[in-house]
């Protein structure tokens, strides 16, 4: 058998000059960006978190563009008997795009864009104190070993034996008791600094775990000797030698946890021992839509599709990140 | 005057049941500009004492003097200035940088963490090394992973050279290559060590590679030394049956298809754990007498054994 002229044929040689595309490499991070770039999910739930942190930003300016506040109450919308929203869809029109509050009038719609953005700063912040203090513990945990690798583990241990909802119902009332009388108001910043702690408290643990368990497959590499026979010390091996080397897993961990603590913080809200009701809140305002599932089922629609929305798409983007990070993983 | 002199160098990592004697009891000298081959087996101890030697491992017994300083147990600040005279190149260019760090920034790094500004820029100085080990130098700014493993290799031996060491402990740096970039990186070690007057501790189990290479070996076995001398000693007259045994395992093409002179060692490495008594290796020895179970032959003239090649 011979072989066919076309297979003899010298191939035209592509790689034959290799065209030199500059001189700057393209780093881990670099290539993870375009593997992003390409994956639609990750821009699709990037966009719509894009979107929405824009929207909690920028939350005073939509309320000046809008013309209502949070916390104006418009009663002349509402009936008499029962203080249900006239009109259909729980009040929807040209000035209260998705409605009014039932009971006290207020705009739905503004009470939403500041609600978002209760939920997010309080996600964000639960998830970057939980990432520092996790990070740190886990970076430790896992390089010095011996006694201090054991005492963080038999916290960590600990930390995820507690029950966090019954923990968190138990500590909030006593936390507010023992800084403020039972008549005085509690103010919002503190409600919501009790709450970071508490989701910090518990949150640190998984993240620890996951870093310690990282560091612990990486101590014994050798660009980890190699520093320490230069004469590196501690700090540069923890965070010039190990820890760029854990932003994937930290990411990930960090954009899952972002839409745990939004439900996280809507649930404590519902129960009534988050944000309380004259602050916009998703919680809350789910809270106070129960009462009106029957008359006026449209007020719990709007508050939560946003936050279905708001969760997924971080989930959705956690995931991708994951696989853009690790290609090689496959799920 | 030696450069490095080790005496009675010991290592034991504790274990479940016992002690694993990774090293027991080592003794030589390396000179200023030599290069001293470590041969034998895998788990005879030969990357252990490589490690003790740059210090990234404690000795559990002995003395590493290093220019007539003992620094077996040098702390952290006081081994600082010493680091800088003794470098390790490791065995796998895969793992031994940094996969987040440019090059430049790996090759750098001895540099920064020992505070050092070269003049004309720790750059310039990155560069220059770059070029020593036949890299571009222009390719400061890539990622390990854009590089081949004779070129990852060559980063790792320009990230030791970074701070002019005296000594470098070289732990089988091509084992992990293909042959044919193992002849470059061989030949690139050994231009630097003529150029720059490097001595090499050559840790290796490929003879062929130690013969080009070294201008001394030591043969090792379960933890100890049990032949030292000048290259061609060893290879022309080795005295010890293990020596013999292991130059007759190289292939020879001259000699294709005679099986005269080949000597097959049976059984296994004994465990470091639990070593044989007296000489390590009469278990596998064919010459194996009494005496070899009960005295230890000590390492006299070069050789460590009751009955050498050549005495009787």
């Amino acid at each position: 058998m011979s072989l066919s002229p076309e297979v003899l044929e010298p191939v035209p040689v592509a790689d034959a000059a290799p065209v030199e595309k500059g001189v700057v490499g393209r780093s881990p991070g670099q290539l993870a960006w375009t593997r992003l770039r390409r994956d639609r999910t990750a821009m699709i739930s990037g966009c719509t978190l894009l979107l929405l942190m824009l929207v909690a930003l920028a939350a005073p300016l939509i309320e000046v563009l809008y013309g209502v506040g949070p916390h104006d109450e418009f009663k002349e919308l509402l009936t008499r008997r029962g203080a249900i929203p006239l009109g259909y869809a729980g009040g929807v029109s040209a000035d209260h795009w998705f409605g009014i509050e039932p009971g006290t009038g207020r705009d739905i719609f503004i009470r939403m864009v500041y609600g978002l953005r209760t939920s997010i700063f309080i996600a964000l912040a639960s998830a970057l104190v939980t990432a520092g203090i996790g990070v740190t513990a886990g970076i430790l945990a896992g390089y010095l070993g011996g006694w201090v690798d054991t005492v963080i583990s038999w916290i960590t241990d600990f930390a995820l034996a507690l029950p966090f909802l019954i923990f968190a119902l138990a500590i909030m009332r006593p936390v507010e008791m023992r800084f403020y009388g039972p008549r005085d108001e509690v103010p919002v910043w503190f409600r919501v600094t009790v709450l970071i702690a508490i989701f910090a408290a518990f949150g640190w643990t998984s993240t620890a775990r996951l870093v310690r368990g990282q560091v612990i497959s990486l101590r014994e590499r050798e660009f980890i000797e190699a520093a320490r026979a230069s004469g590196a010390g501690l700090g540069h091996i923890l965070f010039r030698q190990l820890l760029p080397n854990l932003w994937a897993p930290i990411l990930v961990s960090f954009s899952l946890a972002v839409p745990a603590y939004v439900t996280g913080e809507a649930a404590l809200s519902f129960l009534g021992i988050g944000i309380v009701d004259p602050t916009p809140d998703f919680g809350a305002m789910i809270f106070r839509s129960i009462a009106y599932l029957q008359t006026d089922p449209a007020y719990v629609f709007f508050p939560g599709i946003t936050i279905f929305a708001l969760v997924l798409a971080f989930n959705l983007f956690g995931d991708a990140l994951r696989d853009a990070l690790d290609p090689k993983s496959s799920r | 005057m030696s450069l490095l002199a080790v005496e009675g160098l010991t290592k034991h990592f504790p274990a479940r049941g016992g002690v694993v004697r990774a090293v027991d009891g080592l003794d030589f000298t390396v000179r200023a500009g030599e290069t001293l081959g470590l041969v034998g087996e895998s788990g005879c101890g030969k990357t252990t004492t490589g490690r003790m030697l740059v210090r990234l491992l404690e000795p559990t017994g002995g003395r590493i003097v290093f220019e007539d300083r003992d620094i077996t147990h040098l702390g952290g600040r006081a081994m600082r200035p010493l680091r800088q005279e003794l470098q390790i190149i490791f065995q796998d260019p895969y793992a031994s940088l940094n996969p987040r760090h440019t090059v430049g920034r790996i090759v750098a790094m001895p540099l920064t963490v020992n505070g050092i500004r070269p003049p004309g820029g720790v750059k310039k100085r990155v560069q220059e090394l770059l070029e020593l080990v036949g890299l571009n130098p222009e390719h400061y700014n890539r990622y390990p992973h854009e590089f081949s493993g004779g070129q990852r290799q060559r980063v790792g031996i320009a990230r030791a050279l970074a701070l002019r060491p005296k000594l470098i402990v070289a732990d089988e740096p091509v084992s992990a290559l293909d042959v044919s970039i193992q002849a470059q990186v061989i030949n690139l070690l050994r231009q630097l060590q003529r150029d720059l007057g490097l001595a090499f501790v050559f840790i290796a189990h490929d003879l062929a590679v130690v013969r080009h290479f070294c201008q001394r070996v030591a043969v090792m076995y379960l933890g100890r030394i049990v032949e030292i001398g000048e290259r061609d000693e060893i290879y022309e007259r080795p005295r010890h049956p293990y020596t013999r045994a292991l130059l007759s395992a190289i292939p020879n093409v001259a000699k294709l298809g005679e099986s005269e002179g080949r000597i097959r060692l049976s059984g296994d490495v004994p465990t470091p754990m639990n070593p044989p008594s007296g000489c390590r290796f009469r278990t596998r020895c064919w010459k194996a007498q009494d005496v070899c179970a009960t005295e230890e032959p000590p390492l006299t003239g070069g050789v460590a054994c009751h009955f050498p090649e050549g005495a009787s």
